[in-house]
């Protein structure tokens, strides 16, 4: 179950592992899954008032880049292009592990979302959306009489 | 950052803490060697690169803009850094290397010492 896009040093590994073993039961099956190596890597959390989302998406022009949010259902798409030049008498590519290519990658979120409280910001090749949650579905404390 | 001064002529750190490995793209042509290393969350000023002898050390530690009570509930990112060694070889000229860091992506070039640039060989007929 590797859910990274970036392999580790071996013991990193065995940490990666042990932790893994921790999360396993806490993961949420989600119909969409979480593709092995997808592009860009997601890292998701959330906060009493919002759902913070960060993809990985490196050297990028944030144009390009397309977000939608529709019921719950974010879709984070684009393309990155290649830099890599043909391979000829003159050039030699020796190593070819970064992504090229169109990319989209579904998640579900919580259906508790306020489409119109959504920030999207590009910093740093990572794509950093923060939705804000509706007022009703905040955890509140309830007092006892 | 294209200046020299960023880039330290020591050994890496001895005690190292886990970290991930950035996908690389490695380039030659006859002037040099380009590498691309994809490193996105590192801010210019956190990322570190290593010289010394033949041995480059990419190192990187990300500056997510992560709330102060957040919970991450998916992480496929697991780890804050990320660290690639290469070895250098003779022919490159370490004095002459360049770094470029825009939008979490890493650009280094390393010039061919001179004699080392391909020369064409005239080849008399006797």
């Amino acid at each position: 179950m590797d859910l990274s896009l970036f392999p580790r040093d071996l013991f990193a590994e065995l940490d990666r592992l042990q932790r893994q073993m921790q999360q396993a039961f806490e993961y949420s099956p989600s119909i969409r899954g979480f593709p092995r190596r997808g592009f860009p890597a997601l890292n998701v959390g959330h906060t009493e008032r919002s759902v913070e989302i960060f993809a990985f998406v490196p050297g990028l022009d944030p144009a390009t880049l397309e977000v939608n949010l529709e019921r719950g259902v974010l879709t984070i798409a684009g393309e990155r292009a290649g830099e890599l030049p043909e391979s000829n008498d003159k050039t030699i590519v020796h190593i070819d592990e970064r992504f090229t290519g169109r990319f989209r990658r579904v998640v579900t979120l919580s259906d508790d979302l306020d489409s119109n409280a959504v920030q999207a910001t590009y910093r740093d090749g990572v794509l950093h959306i923060s939705i804000g949650r509706q007022e009703t579905t905040q955890p509140r404390r309830i007092s006892i009489q | 950052m294209t200046e020299h001064s960023a880039i330290t002529r020591d050994a890496p750190p001895e005690r190292e803490q886990p970290a991930l490995l950035p996908p690389v793209d490695v380039i030659e042509d006859s002037t040099g060697i380009t590498l691309f290393a994809d490193l996105p969350g590192v801010p210019k000023e956190r990322l570190n690169l290593h010289l010394e002898s033949d041995t480059l050390t990419i190192e990187g530690e990300m500056g997510l803009d992560m709330p102060k009570d957040m919970i991450a509930t998916h992480a496929e990112v697991g780890m804050p850094r990320y660290r690639r060694v290469f070895t250098l070889s003779k022919e490159l000229d370490t004095q002459k290397l360049s770094a470029e860091m825009k939008q979490g992506v890493l650009r280094i070039h390393i010039q061919k010492v001179e004699q080392a640039k391909p020369r064409r060989i005239q080849v008399n007929v006797g």
